[in-house]
């Protein structure tokens, strides 16, 4: 089956942002517009709507194993402003897999912002591996813009696995991630950020490790071309006999900036905690090596770039 | 066939102008296995740099198969049939060895795995643990080199320079290594191979010989002329470490009844 009610433009965005061309397997709910395109539940996975309207509700079953939600957002519409709410209720002892992401086509005058809170609460020794795209186009004057907030809450021997990425076409972003970690729970971020044009974009972890046993390690790779800039801010506070890593890994390119901030504070002798920042351009010798197998410089820099971001 | 004519490279140090290639001239014909050494610091990393298109000379001119190439570009020589094989390969955060092997063999995805795999087998790597491994720094130096000269296998074309292969790699892995230099040294057809080394074991096995030093060609010619002279010999000294480091004793030439040097090529079979 497919979406019918959408057009090309929406439809091409959900490929972008969710991998999807037709209807998911499992539970899903799209937002087009702001409205509602479509739902499902599935026996394990309840998604309903907040009585307020500002969002959705997520529960997932205690137990519930290789199941996933799909909840993509798509705006195709010039100068809309979105904020919604979507809470994350897992579980104790699932496995799951949630895949969000937004994608903005703005051809029009009028800024388009999509402004999505995120909030999980991972029960007991769940597995939850989340996905999250940010993909914007069209040639509109209209900035597209993307201030997502991310709140975790890991319970004992929880962990989550979150992938962020966002590489092309949104002009600012302001991005926030606070998480919480319980003993024995573990949070594992890979972000990958690409700018370019006059592109802003900031992204703000804090990452509190609670519990004894707990873990965090959040690796941000991004690239900064053209006249982009981009602020990364990786605090993590060690509370308890816990261990922490964050990596910052940067590439600037053209004209690009980058701020990189990251921070440690060890409240607890028995935090080990680390953090690593990298900033530079692109390595003449990696050039070189590649343009040696028959690529121009601009493939070159191409296939670094792709690389470093997969 | 790759000539060099005349070639100098000066380099600016202040105010001073300082010659690091000195008119150098040479031919690498087809069908050949031709090996510079000489001293440290004496330019022989320069001219494959040179060659490859990565330094452009302060004068004179370089030729492939009689077409000036002197100002082309790194990649248009890499088109035009030269590989090259660093001496310090790089590293690529995120670039698969895969991805690296498909880029290098210039069919892209069209490679499939199992052809990819083939080119890590023959510099002795285990392809199954390799082929999906990004080349970031949790590869070895000597993984690392192995996986460059697989690049340039995977290229296959008419002229490949190799920049001190043996460099980082460790003796035992070293001896496999020769082996892969022998089998393209057999499967040379209408192709030529310049490998720039101080060991004695490549050495041997190749066809010409050229002993650069302080920027010039101090001697070149057959290897059966050129070997025996760095042996044993005061400009041996650093140009020619013998294998772990230790001294061996020096093999005396094999001649034949009339006292002529035997070729190589005629031993076969009673060589280790």
């Amino acid at each position: 089956m497919e979406f019918k009610k959408m057009d090309e433009i929406q439809k091409r965005i959900l490929m972008e942002v969710a991998g999807l061309h037709t209807v998911p397997e499992g539970a899903f709910n799209i937002r087009s517009d702001g409205e509602l395109a479509g739902r499902s539940s599935s026996a394990n996975i309840e998604i309903v709507s907040k009585e307020d309207g500002s969002g959705i509700d997520i529960h997932i079953k205690p137990g519930t194993k290789n199941e996933s939600v799909h909840i993509p957002v798509i705006m195709s519409k010039s100068g809309l402003h979105d904020v919604v709410y979507n809470d994350f209720y897992v579980g104790e002892d699932c496995d799951v897999v949630i895949v969000a992401g937004c994608g903005i086509s703005n051809c029009g005058a009028g800024d388009s912002e999509h402004d999505g809170i995120h909030r999980f609460y991972v029960g007991k020794n769940s597995k939850v591996q989340y996905v999250e795209k940010h993909y914007g186009e069209g040639d509109g004057t209209g900035k597209r813009i993307l201030n997502p907030v991310t709140e975790v809450y890991l319970e004992e021997g929880s962990y989550v696995e979150m992938e962020m990425v966002q590489i092309k076409g949104v002009d600012s972003t302001d991005r926030s991630t606070v998480a919480k970690v319980a003993k024995d729970a573990s949070l594992v971020v890979k972000e990958r950020l690409m700018t370019h044009g006059e592109q802003y974009a900031a992204s703000a972890y804090l990452v509190d490790l609670d519990g004894d046993g707990s873990s965090a390690d959040i690796v941000s790779r991004s690239v900064a071309r053209d006249k982009s800039y981009q602020k990364l801010d990786l605090r993590i506070n060690g509370n308890a006999a816990c261990s922490g890593h964050t990596e910052c890994d940067s590439i600037i390119m053209d004209e690009g900036r980058i701020l990189a901030v990251p921070q440690l504070e060890a409240n607890c002798t028995d935090s080990a905690l680390i953090h690593e920042a990298a900033i530079g351009k692109i390595a003449g010798e990696q050039l070189i090596k590649l343009m040696t197998l028959g690529l121009t410089e601009q493939e070159a820099e191409e296939q670094i770039v792709n690389g470093f971001l997969k | 066939m790759l000539e060099l004519k005349n070639i100098t490279f000066d380099v600016q140090e202040g105010a001073q102008e300082i010659g690091i290639i000195r008119d150098v001239s040479f031919t690498i014909p087809d069908n050949k296995f031709v090996v510079i050494t000489g001293p440290n610091g004496g330019g022989k990393s320069t001219l494959a740099r040179l060659i490859a298109g990565i330094e452009k000379p302060t004068g004179g001119q370089i030729l492939l198969d009689g077409e000036d190439i002197t100002q082309k570009s790194i990649t248009e020589r890499a088109r035009m049939g030269i590989s090259y094989a660093m001496q310090q390969p790089v590293r690529f955060k995120g670039i698969q060895v895969l991805d690296l092997l498909r880029l290098a063999s210039g069919k892209g995805i069209k490679v499939t795995v199992a052809e990819a795999c083939q080119y890590l087998s023959r510099v002795g790597l285990c392809a199954k643990d390799y082929i999906m491994r990004e080349v970031n720094s949790s590869l070895s130096g000597g993984e690392l080199k192995r996986i460059e000269i697989a690049t340039v296998l995977a290229r296959g074309t008419k002229l490949s320079v190799f920049d001190e292969p043996e460099a980082g790699i460790d003796l035992w892995s070293f001896q496999n290594l020769i082996q892969v230099f022998e089998q393209m040294r057999d499967s040379i057809k209408d192709s030529s191979i310049l490998i720039i080394s101080h060991q004695e074991r490549i050495l041997e096995i190749a066809d010409e010989i050229i002993v650069v030093a302080d920027g010039k060609i101090d001697r070149q010619g057959p290897r059966d002329e050129i070997l025996p002279s760095l042996i044993g010999t005061t400009s041996a000294v650093g140009a020619c470490v013998p294998m772990g480091g230790r001294p061996v004793p020096v093999p005396p030439v094999p001649t034949d009844a009339n006292g002529n040097p035997i070729p190589k090529s005629r031993m076969k079979g009673g060589e280790a």
